[in-house]
This record gives C-alpha cells, sequence and structure tokens, in this order.
C-alpha cells in the first residue's frame, strides 16, 4: 500500500464496570486513510461516545477495553502516559459539543489555545505564540484580535470556532468530532460544516464525525458508519449508505430527516417504535430484531455480522444475503 | 377563509429590561392567526423570539402593546381567568426531562392538570386514557414509574399526555423534538398527528427545523428578530419560499441538495440591538450581492422597515402567502 | 391541600404509597452505607430511650431542693450513687437523666420554631420577586447580624426564666441560616421548567409552593433540621449557664452552671460537671453526625447524579 492507513480500529471492546458491566462498544472494526472523512451514526447510547472516547483512551477508569486502536501503526490503548499525552493534539484532537463547557470561563481564550501550543511544543517566542494564535482564529473565521476575549463575550458559533481551532492548536492528523454542531442554530451549524469541510479540504485532515443526525453525515462524509447497540450494522459511500440503505435501521434513521419537497414525507413523519436495548440484556440473534420492520422469525435466533451488501457496502441483516448469491 | 381564527395575535409586543438597562424587543410587532383544527410551524433560530412568542400566548408573558384574542376575546391576566384559559390552551415542552418534576410519578404528573382545574370524573381511568393516547401502554405499567426510569421519548409522551387530559383546543409545542433521538422525533410527531386527525385540536409547533414543518404543518410563519417575515402555506412556502432569510434557511438544510448553499454570516443580530430599516439586512444576500441595489430598493432596505407581510406574487388571492420583504411585491 | 382531596382512587395513591415507602427505603439504605451517621443515631436513639425511660433509671424526689436528703454532700462516685452527689447531696445520676429532658426538649422545640419560620420565609422570599421578597430578607439579615447572645440574654430577661420561654427566645434567633439556606435552593428550583409546566397547567402560586417547590426543598429543611438540633442544645446550655434557664428544671446546662457557681472545680468534683459536659458533647456530635449523613443522602444534586 502507497497511503498507509492512519487509523485502524480492530475488534474494539468497551465495558463500563457499572452494575456489573456494561458494554457499551461490542467489536467495532474501521479503517481511515490520511485525509478522509468518515461519520459515526446512531442514536444516543448506541456506543458512538463511548468508540470516541476510546480512541482517545479519555473513558473513566475501571472501563475494560480490549482490541487495538492503531494510529499510524502504534496501538493508543497500550501507549505509555506520556506518549499518549503527546499524541493527543499532536496527531489527534477532539471537538465536543457544548463549547461552553468545554473552555475555561475566566481565562482568554487567546491564552488557552497559547497553552494547547506550549504543553506540546516548548520554547516559543512570545510574540511568535501570539502569532499562531492569530491566525488559528482567523483559520476558522474569527478576527486575531478576539484572542483577547473571554468565552462568555463570543456567541454559541464563535465558541465552537474557538474550540475547534484549539484542536487544531497542534497540527493534528486527526479529527475526532462529537456532536460538534448539535447545540448550534441551523445556520450556524452550517457554518460550522462548512469550516470542517474547508479544513479538512485545505490541511489534508482526517475527520472521524459522529452524530446522530444521519442527514448531516451524508452532506459531509465521504463514507458512513451506522451503529446499533455497540456495533456496526451498516458501513459504505454516505450517499449510497443514506440514499438506499441495505439494513433496516439504517433505513428507519434515514426516514427519520425528511426530504423537504418530497411527496413521500408530506404529513408523514417516520419514526422508529421502540427504544434502543438495555446494553446489559441484549436481544438474541439480531439486537435489531425486536424493532425491527422486516424481522423474520430466524432473526430472534440467527447471528448476524457484516456481510458484503455490493460495492464497498456491507450491512449486518439477513435480507443483504438474499440478493448477493453467495 | 371562512373559519374564524381560534388563536389571534395583533401587533403583539413584548419586552425584556436586561442588565445595564438594555431593553430587549423579544417580539416586536407580530400579527398571527392559529385556526381550529389546523397545525401551524412557528420557524426560527434561537433568539429570534418564538419561545417567548409562545409563552405569551399561553398568557405566561404578557405583551406591553397589542393583544392575544382567543376564540374571539382578549386575554385576562387574573389568575382565575388564566386558569380557565389553560383549559382551552396548552403547552408541550422542548426538555421532557426538565418538564416533569423528579419526585412525582408518571401518574402524578398526568394527573396534575386535572387536580388544578378540578375536571370532575375518575381520575385514574382519565390518566389511563391519555396515557395511553399518548401511546404509552399498557398505561397502569407506567403509573408508579418515576420520570428517571423511562426514556427520553417516553417522557415527552408523558408531557404530552398531561396536555392532553385537559381536552384543550389549542396545544403550543416549544421544540417538541428538538432533544430528542432521530428515530423517536417521528414517532412523536405521528403522535402529534394522529391527535389533530382524531380530536380537531389545533396546534401551534415552534420549530427550527424546516423539515418537522414539512413532515406536519398545515402553514408555516417564519421568524426573524422578532417578527413574522414570510408565512404561507407549508407546500407553496417551503418550495418557492420569497424571503431571503426563508430561502437561506432552506437552503443548509442537508436534505435540500437542489438548493445551492447560502450560508448567512455572522449570527442574529441580539434583539436589544434591532437594525434600522429591514432588520435582516445587515445579513441579506440580496443586499451583499448588490441585487438589492440592482432592483432600486437598497436604500429603502437599509431605511425602511417593511412591517407589512405583503401577498407574494403568483398566488392566488387568498392563499394566504405572505412575505414582508421590500423585494416582494 | 386541595389536591389530595377529591376523585383520587384509592389504587392509585396505593401504588404511589408503594413507591414512596421503596424510595424510603432506598434512602435508608444509602444511610446506612455511612457508618458515622449510624453511630450518631445509636447514640441518639440510646440517649431519647434514657429520656423518655427515666422515670425508671432515676428518682425524681432527688432532685427536689426542698427534701432533706440522707446521702451525703460533695460524694464522690461510689456504689450508692453511681455518680456521687453534688453540694446539697442530690444525686447526679437524677439530675443527668431528668436534665435530658429539658435539654432535648428545649433543643427539638426550638429547633421546629427555627425551621417553620425559617422554610416559610425562606420559600415566600425565594417564590417571590419583589418588595415582599426584599423585605423579608432584609429581616434575615437583621436578625443574622444581630449578636446571638445579647439579643437572647435581652428577650429571655424580658420574658422571664422558664423553660417555654427559653424554647422560643432560642426559637426566634434560629432561624435566619435556615431561610437564606432555603431561599438559595428555592430560587434555583423556581427555575425548573416543570414549575413552569404547571403554570402552564394552570397552577396557581400555592399550588407550585406547596406541590413542587417545598417538596424538592424538603430533603434540605430535614438536613437543616438536624444541624440546628445542636446548636439549639449548646444555645439552651448557654443560658442555662448564665442563669438563664428555668431555675425549676434541671437541665445539662444548669447543672454546669451550678457545678461551676458552686466551685465544684476549686473541690475538684469532676463528677459534678464532667456528667453534663459529655452528655451535651455526645448529643451535638450525634446530631450533626446524623445531619452531616442525611445531607448527603438527600443532597438534590447528588441525587440528580445517581438517577
Amino acid at each position: 500500500m502507497s497511503t498507509p492507513l492512519l487509523l485502524d480500529v480492530r475488534d474494539l471492546h468497551v465495558t463500563y464496570p457499572s452494575g456489573g458491566g456494561v458494554p457499551a462498544v461490542r467489536g467495532v472494526s474501521f479503517q481511515l486513510e490520511r485525509g478522509e472523512t468518515l461519520g459515526v451514526a446512531g442514536e444516543s447510547g448506541c456506543g458512538k461516545s463511548t468508540l470516541a472516547g476510546a480512541l482517545l483512551r479519555l473513558l473513566p477508569p475501571g472501563t475494560e477495553v480490549s482490541g487495538e486502536v492503531l494510529l499510524d501503526g502504534e496501538n493508543v490503548l497500550t501507549m505509555r502516559e506520556d506518549r499518549l499525552r503527546a499524541v493527543r493534539w499532536t496527531e489527534l484532537a477532539v471537538v465536543f459539543q457544548g463549547a461552553l463547557h468545554t473552555l475555561n470561563p475566566v481565562k482568554r481564550v487567546g491564552w488557552q489555545i497559547e497553552e494547547a501550543i506550549t504543553t506540546h511544543e516548548r520554547g516559543i517566542p512570545r510574540s511568535e505564540l501570539r502569532g499562531r494564535v492569530a491566525e488559528l482564529l482567523e483559520t476558522v473565521g474569527i478576527p486575531g484580535r478576539r484572542a483577547v476575549d473571554y468565552p462568555h463575550q463570543l456567541s454559541g458559533g464563535q465558541r465552537q470556532r474557538v474550540l475547534i481551532a484549539l484542536a487544531l492548536a497542534c497540527s493534528p492528523h486527526l479529527l475526532i468530532a462529537d456532536e460538534p454542531t448539535t447545540a448550534l442554530d441551523v445556520m450556524v451549524q452550517a457554518q460550522v460544516l462548512r469550516l470542517l469541510e474547508d479544513l479538512q479540504r485545505d490541511l489534508g485532515l482526517a475527520v472521524v464525525f459522529i452524530t446522530h443526525d444521519l442527514s448531516t453525515l451524508a452532506a459531509v462524509c465521504r463514507r458512513l458508519l451506522v451503529m446499533y447497540a455497540g456495533r456496526v450494522v451498516e458501513d459504505g459511500p454516505s450517499d449510497e449508505v443514506f440514499g438506499s440503505p441495505k439494513h433496516p435501521y439504517t433505513a428507519a434513521l434515514a426516514a427519520a430527516f425528511p426530504i423537504i419537497g418530497d411527496a413521500r414525507f408530506r404529513m408523514a413523519p417516520s419514526g422508529l417504535p421502540g427504544d434502543p436495548p438495555d446494553p446489559r440484556h441484549l436481544p438474541s440473534g439480531c439486537t435489531f430484531h425486536p424493532r425491527c420492520s422486516v424481522a423474520r422469525p430466524e432473526c430472534a435466533s440467527r447471528a448476524v455480522e457484516l456481510w458484503p451488501a455490493g460495492e464497498g457496502r456491507r450491512a449486518a441483516c439477513v435480507q443483504v444475503l438474499d440478493e448477493v448469491p453467495t | 377563509m371562512t373559519d374564524p381564527a381560534l388563536l389571534e395575535l395583533r401587533d403583539v409586543h413584548v419586552r425584556f429590561r436586561g442588565r445595564r438597562g438594555a431593553v430587549a424587543q423579544a417580539v416586536d410587532g407580530v400579527d398571527l392567526d392559529v385556526r381550529a383544527g389546523e397545525v401551524l410551524a412557528l420557524v426560527g433560530e434561537s433568539g429570534c423570539g418564538k419561545t417567548t412568542l409562545a409563552r405569551t400566548i399561553l398568557g405566561l408573558e404578557r405583551p406591553v402593546e397589542g393583544e392575544v384574542r382567543f376564540d374571539g376575546s382578549p386575554l385576562e391576566y387574573g389568575n382565575d381567568w388564566l386558569r380557565r384559559y389553560r383549559r382551552k390552551v396548552q403547552m408541550v415542552f422542548q426538555d421532557p426531562t426538565g418538564a416533569l418534576n423528579p419526585r412525582q410519578t408518571i401518574y402524578e404528573s398526568v394527573a396534575e392538570g386535572l387536580r388544578i382545574q378540578k375536571v370532575p370524573g375518575r381520575e385514574e381511568a382519565l390518566v389511563a386514557e391519555a396515557l395511553s393516547r399518548s401511546g404509552l401502554r399498557p398505561p397502569e405499567r407506567f403509573f408508579a414509574l418515576f420520570p428517571y426510569e423511562v426514556s427520553g421519548g417516553q417522557r415527552q409522551r408523558v408531557v404530552i399526555a398531561g396536555a392532553m387530559i385537559l381536552e384543550p383546543e389549542l396545544l403550543v409545542a416549544d421544540e417538541p423534538v428538538s432533544s430528542l433521538d432521530a428515530s423517536v422525533r417521528g414517532e412523536i410527531l405521528q403522535l402529534m398527528l394522529g391527535l389533530v386527525r382524531e380530536t380537531g385540536i389545533a396546534i401551534l409547533v415552534v420549530t427550527h427545523d424546516l423539515g418537522l414543518a414539512w413532515n406536519i404543518a398545515d402553514r408555516v410563519a417564519v421568524m426573524y428578530l422578532g417578527r413574522i417575515v414570510e408565512q404561507g402555506p407549508t407546500e407553496q412556502l417551503l418550495s418557492a419560499p420569497h424571503h431571503p432569510y426563508t430561502k437561506a434557511l432552506l437552503s443548509v438544510v442537508p436534505e435540500v441538495e437542489r438548493l445551492e448553499q447560502q450560508i448567512l454570516e455572522g449570527e442574529t443580530p441580539d434583539p436589544t440591538r434591532i437594525p434600522s430599516g429591514c432588520r435582516f439586512h445587515p445579513r441579506c444576500p440580496l443586499v451583499q450581492s448588490g441585487e438589492a441595489a440592482r432592483l432600486g430598493i437598497e436604500e429603502r432596505c437599509r431605511t425602511e422597515d417593511p412591517a407589512e407581510l405583503r401577498s407574494v406574487p403568483g398566488t392566488a388571492d387568498g392563499s394566504g402567502h405572505v412575505a414582508a420583504c421590500h423585494a416582494v411585491g | 391541600m386541595t389536591a389530595l382531596a377529591g376523585g383520587k382512587t384509592p389504587s392509585a395513591r396505593r401504588i404511589t404509597w408503594i413507591r414512596r415507602r421503596r424510595a424510603f427505603a432506598g434512602a435508608w439504605r444509602d444511610y446506612r452505607a455511612s457508618t458515622p451517621g449510624l453511630i450518631g443515631l445509636g447514640v441518639l436513639v440510646v440517649i431519647v430511650i434514657g429520656s423518655l425511660a427515666a422515670p425508671l433509671l432515676a428518682n425524681h424526689d432527688n432532685l427536689d431542693p426542698s427534701k432533706t436528703l440522707t446521702t451525703p454532700l460533695w460524694a464522690s462516685p461510689s456504689q450508692l450513687s453511681p455518680l456521687g452527689t453534688d453540694n446539697l447531696g442530690r444525686p447526679i445520676w437524677d439530675q443527668l437523666v431528668y436534665g435530658s429532658r429539658v435539654s432535648l426538649l428545649v433543643g427539638l422545640a426550638a429547633t421546629v420554631i427555627a425551621m417553620v419560620i425559617g422554610s416559610v420565609v425562606g420559600v415566600v422570599a425565594g417564590f417571590y420577586d419583589g418588595w415582599p421578597s426584599a423585605v423579608l430578607m432584609r429581616v434575615t439579615e437583621w436578625f443574622l447580624v444581630i449578636p446571638f447572645l445579647p439579643l437572647a440574654i435581652v428577650l429571655a430577661s424580658i420574658l422571664g426564666p422558664n423553660v417555654r420561654n427559653v424554647i422560643i427566645v432560642i426559637g426566634i434567633t434560629s432561624w435566619p441560616g435556615t431561610a437564606r439556606v432555603i431561599r438559595a435552593q428555592v430560587l434555583t428550583v423556581k427555575q425548573r421548567l416543570y414549575v413552569e409546566r404547571s403554570r402552564a397547567l394552570g397552577a396557581a402560586d400555592r399550588h407550585l409552593m406547596l406541590r413542587h417547590i417545598v417538596p424538592n426543598v424538603s430533603p434540605l429543611i430535614l438536613a437543616n433540621t438536624t444541624l440546628t438540633v445542636p446548636i439549639a442544645i449548646l444555645s439552651e446550655t448557654t443560658l442555662s449557664f448564665l442563669g438563664l434557664g428555668d431555675p425549676l428544671r434541671a437541665s445539662w446546662g444548669r447543672m454546669l452552671d451550678e457545678a461551676f457557681s458552686n466551685g465544684a472545680i476549686g473541690k475538684n468534683a469532676w463528677w459534678y460537671y464532667l456528667p453534663p459536659g459529655i452528655g451535651i458533647v455526645l448529643v451535638v456530635l450525634a446530631f450533626t453526625l446524623v445531619g452531616h449523613a442525611l445531607e448527603e443522602v438527600l443532597d438534590p444534586r447528588l441525587r440528580e447524579r445517581r438517577s
């Protein structure tokens, strides 16, 4: 291979210690090349945020993690603490939702960006530091002079931009964005998404984009991964996954975002009955079968795995076995 | 239009005094009708005054100018009058978790309206019926549960049951699904649409989501900075928007690919500093692209407030598709 | 409360009752996890049972000052009187047992007064904006800044020394702290969306306060109560020690006062002043331990995190 993989996640399992062990991620594998965008979709509780935490090794103590998270061939899960600190920010960085809580309210935003830079690179002259902060802020569309502002002086969208600037402070290769636009207004959301797209293109950044909003992912990411109950149930090119889902769960999720102007959605909201399963008492067979509208008797017992479902696509549903002759 | 409006807002202004004496014009001259049995979506971004408007309709805020009329009579603000009024007009909130008292069982939360309004009848039967009509079946299973023991979607159903148990004529729903997961969203919207069909209730749904409007609304009103800027039947408004703000909003919805994205710069200004002239002109793509200058209206955009909602051209009279823009009409 | 009357059916009420009992059981389970809380509770149970069973444990006749006693004066602990006798030959044990009644009664009754005033002022001042709140808070602050002792001394000497007046004096000087704590909590509770929802359902202020505000601040009131009792007991001791207590009834504070004024310290009669002193320390410590354990169990922030 000419371009080595940036991120290679192999059979990742994460179990929280509370209440006798809650399996939140149950065997997730995926790969990401440099400069690629990957969307991870799913409802709350499907394990997508846990996945983000595992990639960054930011999980509460006592959490059991197994499998491998290879970043440039190096396993994040077994790295020494000091190496891990170096890798966070310089290799991979994260943007969380809720910018107000992530920024320190009593420090100027410029200072907070400086801090992120100086923890990883010592001995930068003051003037150069100032310049870099201003440059970073300009990159995310905030005038450099706003560096002296405190977080509360900025609007919600600007704070989210500062968080992105913070993540970019040490020029990482991989950005993990966990619901980065959820709390924002539609117009600001569009601004931030466009910013992420521009950065991805201009800086050659790889982005793992995590959100429940399948339609946003389809618009922003090249490849899509749909999670349900701690497992990937479908993956493939985002247009195809959103446009013609192979897994009934993806189909239900996609239908939840109406296409304006499409008569099929007019006065016909579509949802998915039931609630996501309790990770401690997962249904047998396919974990989705109790909510599935096309479930067959065998689904309650037959184990599913990600079967090939067309060019570059996979889905964990027995239906795909009907289509593809084995 | 032969239907008399159930709810009429006439030139409603609501102001708040902020810190340092600044006065926020949260709602700045709104005229709006909600007809019996219809679903009206009030669309806007946060800070546009849509939640304040919803609270004003419930009588939770009092307009400083203008009036709210229900069934032809203006709202009064005495305790007894408001209590009786709130049997007819009910509200559903954005955050169902916060809207339920964590110390009350679901039964108590749903029965609360009955007790406040002293509704006669067998309370338990009424609660059971309200819960099952909201899709919580069998209702008895939910009676003794506390809010934290059910899912977010179920909590919203409890809030809806608590409102519907009073058999109101109008339900004001403030962002009823925005805190819920995508799959649950459709379920709650289906429930609301079902309630309209079964009981003939009118719903005013406050939202930032145009897709939601396409899903359930008969009519849409778009609000910007305290004012309705465009209003009309859903199909017409969403297929042929006339106000540049509506166009921009529609263009950023990810599901709409046929439109070129028109991302407005900056954010909605603070309601303490409403721009002069047309309140949208500092962010208006028409003004920025020079289109307004070409049409010869730029001066008016900057100085003259397009207060009046005018019929958009090319629609039949009485379709009610109106917009407040100098470029329209 | 109007909401409890009316058409509430028995089965729904029963279910609710079962749930309440279960919630209580859960709180008790959490409480049991706290060793200091259990120790405090154990000490309190022993002392309360002791004071209730006073007639069985001690002889009240021995406390009558007019009665001539056969026991020796200033006797150190012996088989005859386990804790020795005082300057008049009265057994310390009998005084200690009966004195616990007065100390506990004053502590609890004064706390009830303080809690009622503090809760009502706190809830009303927190719930309403504008002048009623401002007036109540000024009064509260006024009580808070006036030093307790001079005010109590003045009040006690005006009202005259008896148990009822001591209770009143302590009660009306101990509420401002509670009022402020309760008001702060009310200010956050009244912002909650469920209060708004209830208002939208047509609720008037009374309903909002009784059904939503008070239930949500009641854990705080309870925890505050257990922390106010020891302060009230100490206040009773202080007033009695200063000679402002009820001269006709033995309390731990008055025992200390008499021991001191009769020169027990000079005579090295430790059996006279140590028992009431230890009794006060134990009760105060026990209530404080219980109060802190309760606070941990009932604190709304901790509770919410748990659920």
